[in-house]
């Protein structure tokens, strides 16, 4: 289809380019403005806990939401003067599977079809194609009703895709799946990304966003917070990481006196689960071991004691001060932008 | 973007003459909604049975109290069954806005607004598939008021005319119900919220009981209530009893008025509604 042509003429162009985004919900600024752009054919992840943001920048550029300020384009086209263009070059899987539950996996995705003004028979043709890829072909003529909800998120993402998009757009794809339909899912969107299709995703899990993208931009609060490759960030915390879980709960207070004084930058205590999180430099081997010296002098017991390469989460700890699944308990960022996402919750 | 790519894009993009396609979304959406009836076909025999149990409520429980009545001339059937298609039309167009609240609620509209259909389509595939359901429930009481003794005593002409009169009312009160479920936007509340409006326009009319068996004060409500209206033009094109061309005119005043209104509210909250 059209993609061919397109690939040589706009390579360089970015796929994605938002500037100074800025929506607001009332007192809450849910976009407080973001920058980032996105080049075409890579996979770009969104990453941020609940209320940071997230979902609402995905409305904006798939033109369910006009923004306050600022600017977006989305494979060129603005998302507000040329809203309707742009309509024919994305595709959206939102957070919740937007499949009508009593159309069979055929029918609701040859009406997405129809709808996309592909014509009775390119429909037809192109939801068996889906159908087969998403490995549904056999569940096809059963209602999306009957489907689990690993099937119906493939659905959901297979109708996406009916009119070949430039730019997807994918809501925390795997909120809600087992880890089975999360791998699942995985693979199937690593394919899409071979066949240059770009791809804007959603997500609160840090593996997700590692796993899958190109690179990744920290959303907390309507702002990025940081923005570059997983490797990137991970080298923002500074070396390796050191864990320990210590066994009594009392004993966590003496513990982290010790730690404090060796660790590189803020050690961060999760008191439920009595870990204590320090980054460890440069030098990771000799810190464990001082670590070990000095809690042994202390008669702090512990459970467990690793040495382990930064995860995301660790990032996310050291960009804001706090764990990325806390921020929704807290309730603070949570208001941002988790409106429009609560409404339709409802 | 390149000229080039300009040209390529549009030619895939906008091949379609835009009316043609607005048809096509209308009616891709009106079968989508309708499947649904086939594929829940509890649904329809619910919504059924409603409308029949109030022709035998009304036939057999109230009907002899009226039928008794001083001055009431006609056999109290013939009186009940145009109040019976006007209140299943209305009763069956709160659907309208239930069925937008759910697919609200779903994000089946979300899906819809990130698609390059026409933005008109969901609502008016939507009143369209209520008012198809309305004219099978329509037919089906014709049906069942024939077996309790209704009779219709005028031409083909006027009561073909009497049934598309039932069906636009509907119509226009599904634009009503429609902006309801999305300004309401919740399925539960949409159908609460659609019998605070719908009963006193249906049961403070003339549908069930003549105008002079009604208190004073309800007298002036009833005489203006377009339900009124609409059931005694019914009347005179069904039955050929008096006053229809008045009441007619009147009745289409309102089904016109309703929608004039309610047909832009309700495209701009859906243009609105996030």
């Amino acid at each position: 289809m059209f993609r061919e042509p397109k690939k040589g003429a706009l390579l360089a162009e970015a796929a994605i380019i938002v500037k100074g985004l800025k929506k607001y919900f009332g007192e809450v600024h849910a976009l407080d403005g973001v920058d980032i752009e996105v080049p075409r054919g890579t996979v770009f992840g969104l990453l941020g806990p609940n209320g940071a943001g997230k979902t609402t920048m995905v409305r904006i550029l798939t033109t369910l939401l006009p923004p306050d300020g600022g600017k977006a384009e989305v494979a060129g086209y603005d998302v507000v003067r040329d809203a309707s263009t742009l309509r024919s070059v994305i595709g959206l899987t939102g957070q919740f599977a937007a499949v009508d539950e009593h159309l069979t996996g055929r029918e609701n995705l040859e009406l997405v079809g129809v709808l996309n003004h592909l014509g009775r028979g390119e429909s037809r043709k192109r939801a068996v194609e889906l159908l087969d890829r998403f490995d549904l072909l056999e569940a096809a003529d059963r209602t999306a009703k009957t489907y689990s909800g690993g099937m119906r998120r493939r659905l959901d993402l297979a109708a996406s895709l009916v009119a070949r998009p430039q730019v997807l757009f994918l809501d925390e794809p795997t909120t809600g799946l087992d880890p089975r339909g999360r791998m699942q899912l995985w693979g199937i969107i690593r394919e899409l990304v071979k066949e240059e299709t770009t791809l804007l995703l959603t997500t609160q899990y840090l593996e997700e966003a590692d796993v899958l993208s190109d690179r990744i931009a920290v959303i907390d609060g309507g702002r990025v917070i940081a923005e570059g490759t997983a490797n990137e960030l991970k080298s923002q915390v500074g070396g390796e990481v050191i864990e320990v879980v210590v066994g009594d709960p009392s004993q966590l207070g003496v513990a982290m006196a010790e730690l404090s004084g060796l660790a590189a930058g803020a050690a961060h205590v999760d008191e439920i689960t009595r870990r204590i999180t320090v980054p460890a430099g440069e030098h990771g081997g000799s810190v464990l071991a001082e670590i070990v010296r000095r809690l042994d002098q202390a008669g702090v017991a512990f459970t467990d004691l690793a040495l382990r390469r930064p995860t995301l989460d660790d990032v996310f700890m050291t960009l804001t001060g706090h764990a990325a699944e806390e921020v929704s308990e807290n309730g603070q960022a949570a208001d941002a932008g988790g409106r429009g996402r609560r409404r339709r919750q409802r | 973007m390149s000229a080039t790519d300009l040209e390529i894009q549009q030619l895939v993009i906008a091949p379609h003459n835009p009316v043609a396609t607005t048809i096509s979304d209308i009616l891709a959406v009106t079968r989508r909604n309708l499947l649904r009836y086939l594929r829940v076909p509890s649904l329809l025999v619910f919504s059924t049975i409603q409308p029949v149990m109030f022709v035998l409520l009304f036939r057999y429980v109230f009907g002899n109290a009226i039928q008794g009545a001083p001055g009431f001339r006609y056999p109290y059937v013939d009186y009940l069954m145009p109040g019976i298609f006007v209140q299943t039309v209305i009763f069956g167009s709160t659907q309208t806005g239930v069925g937008l609240a759910e697919d609200l609620t779903k994000g089946m509209v979300d899906r819809f607004r990130s698609l390059p259909m026409a933005r008109s389509a969901v609502l008016a595939g939507r009143t369209l598939s209520d008012t198809v359901r309305n004219t099978f429930v329509v037919l089906l009481m014709t049906i069942v008021g024939y077996l309790v003794g209704f009779r219709i005593h005028t031409s083909v002409v006027p009561a073909v005319s009497g049934v598309v009169l039932a069906l636009s009312f509907g119509l226009a009160f599904s634009w009503i119900s429609a902006w309801m479920g999305l300004s309401v936007r919740d399925v539960e509340s949409t159908q609460a919220a659609s019998f605070v409006w719908i009963f006193p326009l249906v049961f403070a009319s003339t549908a069930f009981v003549p105008l002079a068996n009604l208190p004073g004060w309800l007298q002036a409500w009833a005489k203006v209530n377009p339900v009124s209206v609409t059931v005694d033009s019914l009347r005179g094109l069904l039955e050929g009893w008096p006053s229809q061309t008045y009441h007619l005119g009147v009745s289409l005043v309102w089904v016109v008025g309703i929608l004039v209104v309610f047909v832009p509210l309700s495209v701009s909250k859906y243009r609105r509604s996030v």
